[in-house]
């Protein structure tokens, strides 16, 4: 972590660039996706062919909504569009359809959890301010080749919701707890898939210090196009470090754009503020502001799953889960929803199934996904419950299969390791295999009479009568012997006991 | 007859086809040879492929002849201003920069011509990228009046007019953006109707400035202008800013007898050359004999209208044609360097100097610590424009007009005062900065020189506009009038 002297204070605002999950472009009925050949997902709208006319892609607004209100924000009744010129190559019409004056999102609130002292602890819970998110259009990639450069237009016109926070962080682990969170509730919400290795998500970071208990901000600087929570990290640590070193040497803070080199771990300057683009804007004429009718935002309020952290409160606080397990869970929003269906199914011991998810199951989904995945490239994906060949409600099965006595919890990961392979009940396997507990008080009292009237174990017998509680394992092998290994263990110590009085 | 056929209007064509007494290909030869005999002194068409028009003429033929026609268009060419795309052929807006570009996609009124069995025939000459009232900024050939070929034939749908004076075609598609349409309409002669913006897809009109921009029919005579504006006004999903079904209903026409019709204080005073005034008055007294309600309407801010309109319309012309840099298609410099400095070099070179001087004007207006002195403040104007032009329409029918203060000018007579000819559109912009449908109709000549009067109603009242307009057409004798080549 950063070391910040605790006489300063640092400053940070993120501006998310998020691609979202809708099938067309923005603007125009192009598809789009990762991996295609170069300039294979564009049309006449996408190249800004002379008579094109871009028109609003009503599910990426809708997504953006659906953001909106995933963090609580206000849903203007419209929105508006309006055209930022520049010229570059990769720019398709030289100017690019953004919100200025009329976004889509207004507010809102994400919550972050910092990292507690250990795995096993809950770490600071804080609210983070959306200053507004708008949505706009993406750019093509320009790369250079030899003497020429190369235009790559698939990526122009991908919906891309920017995502504006206040300057409400105050750390480099603030400002990765924010953007995890922010990733979850994004993903969780089917709003976007965040996968940075694809350029889903890229982050502009605006850092600046000033002296603690200071009430005026420092001067800003703003760093572009990171692509990954580490690049921020890393960006937070090094502007920051950067800026106080300026300061204390009495020199000033020049307000300028600068880029990440992530490879040296360090910045530069892009541009500074003499530099800044005039982009001209104005409200863009070929589309008319948006209503954004009461009705909708109603119908997309109801696909807002569980926050993530009301999630993680609600497993510790009304299930009994312990953190570690909880907190695993509610990452995934597949897998919280996995675990409460086997909870609906046997609700007597959540913590039971919660361990075997968070653990057993999720250890043998990964292990599987590796071994397929070596052409794959999902397999660094989050483990997949699609292919999972446990149902929640045979997982349930086999916890209260355990919780009835039934099988010991030792035998239960035998049965689980069964079950993941061959997609059978617990109690299927249970019976196949012979592995049923015997339970049956009176056959069992029968034998504990036998056996502890053999003159073999008087010794035993009379250890434990003395206080020695262990001696009482020694006439546990011969009960075991005469059952096959079958007796439920709590059962005869409880019938040992009682004959022992 | 055949050497008659380009006299004929496009209703009487299609009764001919109808009746099986003339084909498609008859007809389009009959054109091609009338476009071999005076293309060349007039300069309307910057393209025409013979061998495509014949093959459409004969599958309108085969498909007539299969009971399969389309309607009352079936058969019949219609020109087609160059700017607006039609799959396969030259979209160039006269320009260098789109001399090389074919457009790989139908603009709506292409694929609506086609649904109707028309022939998309030609490509139409015009102000480069619709910029400019005489077609002087054409950087692909010159068009002259057909009434007199020293004269310009307005524009920027100069060759669109010129086309039908000259008998080239019956039919033909211009744009109007702030009259482009109307006034070359009103100089050679014929009908030309701007609609109601949002009546007709702009999809496939390459745009000059996307809020006034607006496809409109022109016509020998009222009646075929109606003809082809009914065949293109259709929702359109890819144009937002298109009625959809739902919003798109015209007001019924009713007697034209009976119209209110204002009369814009002082209009006819604004450097409104004598014979011009002369013909509008004597329409308004017909009108006044035929029984309308003649009146006098105020409206205050029209002065503001020719200034707001050269910010409003250079500022989104300054965004439009930034796309154009030499990446993807059209023009590109040789000029070796970054892909920046190819994309200056390339619009440097690819861009004439109306165009240029339009741009630099709209990225001023636009530039930050001027947008507000007069992008923002011509917004404020424009919207003033606009109600006092409804208030004034909800207490008459039409407004009535010249389309243009004075007749043809000469070749080169303004080219080096462009204040002088952006004050061509001083009746014709409001209609464009208001979105209101507009008409402009011969009413005679000044000399040789035709002359049009103006009618502009409130939204979706085409059918008012069309009908003064045949009311008038009826009783004179300008309708389906051709210049003597």
């Amino acid at each position: 972590m950063s070391n910040v002297p605790s006489d300063w204070e640092v400053v940070i605002g993120l501006e998310v660039h998020v691609q979202l999950r809708t099938r067309a472009k923005v603007f125009a009925s192009s598809p789009w996706g990762f991996g295609q050949e170069p300039n294979e997902q564009v049309d006449p709208v996408v190249l800004g062919l002379p008579g094109t006319l871009p028109v609003v892609n009503r599910e990426a607004v809708e997504k953006s909504i659906l953001f909106g209100l995933v963090v609580g924000a206000e849903i203007p009744e419209r929105c508006a569009w309006d055209r930022k010129n520049y010229f570059y190559p990769d720019n398709p019409k030289n100017y690019q359809l953004t919100q200025k004056d009329f976004p889509v999102v207004v507010g809102g609130q994400v919550e972050i959890e910092l990292p507690g002292a250990s795995r096993n602890v809950m770490g600071e819970h804080k609210f983070i301010r959306i200053h507004h998110a708008h949505l706009e259009e993406d750019v093509g990639k320009l790369s250079h080749a030899g003497s020429g450069s190369l235009v790559d237009y698939n990526r122009a016109g991908v919906p891309l919701l920017e995502i504006v926070t206040e300057p409400d962080l105050r750390s480099a682990a603030e400002a990765e707890a924010f953007l995890r969170s922010l990733v979850a509730m994004l993903t969780q919400a089917g709003v976007a898939d965040c996968d940075m290795e694809k350029g889903q998500l890229r982050c502009d970071c605006n850092v600046s210090v000033r002296r603690r208990g200071a009430e005026k901000l420092g001067t800003r600087t703003e760093t572009k196009n990171l692509n990954s929570i580490s690049s921020v990290r890393d960006t937070v640590i090094y502007e920051t470090a950067r800026q106080i070193r300026e300061l204390e040497a009495g020199r000033t803070i020049t307000q300028e754009t600068r880029g990440w080199n992530a490879e040296l771990a360090r910045g530069y300057v892009l541009r500074d503020k003499e530099d800044a683009h005039d982009y001209r804007y104005f409200p863009d004429p070929d589309i008319p502001t948006l209503k954004i009718s009461r009705e909708t935002v109603a119908r997309l309020a109801k696909q807002v799953p569980e926050n993530l952290y009301d999630r993680q409160r609600r497993y510790v606080e009304k299930l009994g889960l312990p953190y570690t397990a909880a907190s695993v869970l509610v990452n995934d929003r597949a897998l919280a929803e996995w675990f409460e269906a086997a909870v609906a199914a046997h609700p007597a011991n959540p913590s039971g199934i919660a361990n075997l998810v968070a653990n057993d199951l999720l250890r043998d989904l990964a292990a599987s996904a590796g071994a397929a995945g070596a052409f794959d490239e999902s397999a660094s994906a989050p483990v997949s419950l699609s292919s999972c060949p446990i149902k929640p409600a045979q997982l349930a099965g086999l916890v209260k299969l355990t919780d009835d006595g039934v099988i010991s919890k030792q035998q239960a990961k035998e049965v689980f390791a069964e079950m993941f392979k061959t997609g059978k009940d617990a109690a299927a396997i249970v019976d196949a295999k012979g592995l049923r507990q015997n339970s049956d008080t009176g056959e069992l009292e029968k034998i504990v009479r036998e056996v502890i009237a053999d003159p073999s174990v008087a010794k035993s017998i009379a250890e434990y009568r003395a206080g020695n509680e262990k001696a009482i394992n020694a006439l546990k092998g011969p009960i075991m012997k005469r059952t096959q290994g079958k007796a439920n263990p709590g059962l005869i110590d409880q019938l040992l006991r009682k004959a022992l009085g | 007859m055949a050497d008659a056929l380009h006299t004929l209007s496009a209703a009487e064509l299609g009764r001919r086809l109808a009746a099986g007494t003339l084909t498609s290909r008859t007809l389009c030869e009959a054109l091609l040879a009338r476009y071999q005999a005076v293309n060349d002194k007039v300069g309307a068409f910057t393209h025409l492929d013979q061998a495509d028009v014949l093959a459409q003429a004969d599958a309108s033929d085969a498909r007539r002849q299969a009971g399969q026609g389309r309607g009352p268009l079936e058969g019949i060419p219609v020109a087609i201003k160059d700017n607006i795309a039609v799959k396969g052929q030259p979209l160039t807006c006269s320009s260098k920069m789109l001399a090389p570009l074919v457009s790989p996609y139908d603009s709506h009124v292409a694929e609506r011509l086609r649904a109707a069995g028309a022939i998309l025939y030609g490509r139409l000459n015009m102000d480069e990228f619709a910029m400019g009232s005489s077609t002087e900024n054409s950087a692909l050939r010159k068009t002259f009046n057909p009434w007199d070929l020293a004269r310009i034939p307005g524009g920027s749908s100069g060759g669109s007019a010129a086309a039908l004076a000259a008998g080239l075609v019956p039919l033909s598609l211009g744009s109007d953006t702030g009259g482009s349409i109307r006034q070359p309409a009103s100089h050679c002669g014929v009908v030309g109707l701007k609609p109601t913006y949002g009546l007709i897809s702009r999809f496939g009109l390459v745009a000059f400035a996307s809020s006034l921009d607006q496809i409109g029919p022109m016509a020998r005579s009222v009646e075929d202008c109606e003809l082809l504006l009914n065949a293109l006004a259709s929702a359109d999903a890819r144009d937002m800013t298109c009625f959809g079904p739902s919003d798109r209903a015209l007001t019924p026409a009713g007697d034209p007898r009976k119209f209110r019709i204002g009369i814009p204080k002082g209009f006819l005073g604004k450097g409104v050359a004598p014979e011009v005034a002369a013909a509008v008055n004597a329409a308004v007294e017909f009108y006044r004999a035929q029984g309308c309600a003649i009146s006098e309407v105020e409206l205050p801010s029209a002065d503001l209208a020719v200034p707001t309109y050269y910010v409003v319309a250079t500022a989104e012309a300054s965004s439009n044609l930034g796309r154009y840099d030499g990446v993807r298609y059209g023009h590109r410099s040789s000029v070796a360097g970054t892909p920046v400095e190819m994309m200056t070099a390339s619009r440097s070179e690819g861009f004439g100097p109306e165009v240029k001087r339009r741009i630099l004007l709209g990225t001023f207006v636009l530039s930050a610590g001027y947008a507000d002195a007069y992008y923002v403040r011509a917004l404020r104007a424009r919207a003033k424009i606009r109600a006092e032009y409804l208030v004034a329409l909800a207490g008459v029918d039409v407004l009535l007009t010249p389309t243009v203060p004075t007749p043809a000018f000469k070749v080169g007579e303004k080219a080096s005062d462009p204040l002088q000819l952006y004050l061509e559109d001083i009746f014709t912009i409001p209609a464009n900065l208001a979105g209101l449908p507009a008409i402009s109709v011969p009413c005679g000549k000044s000399g040789h020189l035709p002359v049009g009067f103006h009618l502009v109603g409130a939204p979706l009242s085409e059918a008012k506009l069309l009908a003064a307009g045949r009311l008038f057409e009826a009783a004179h004798g300008y309708a389906h009038q051709q210049a003597a080549l």
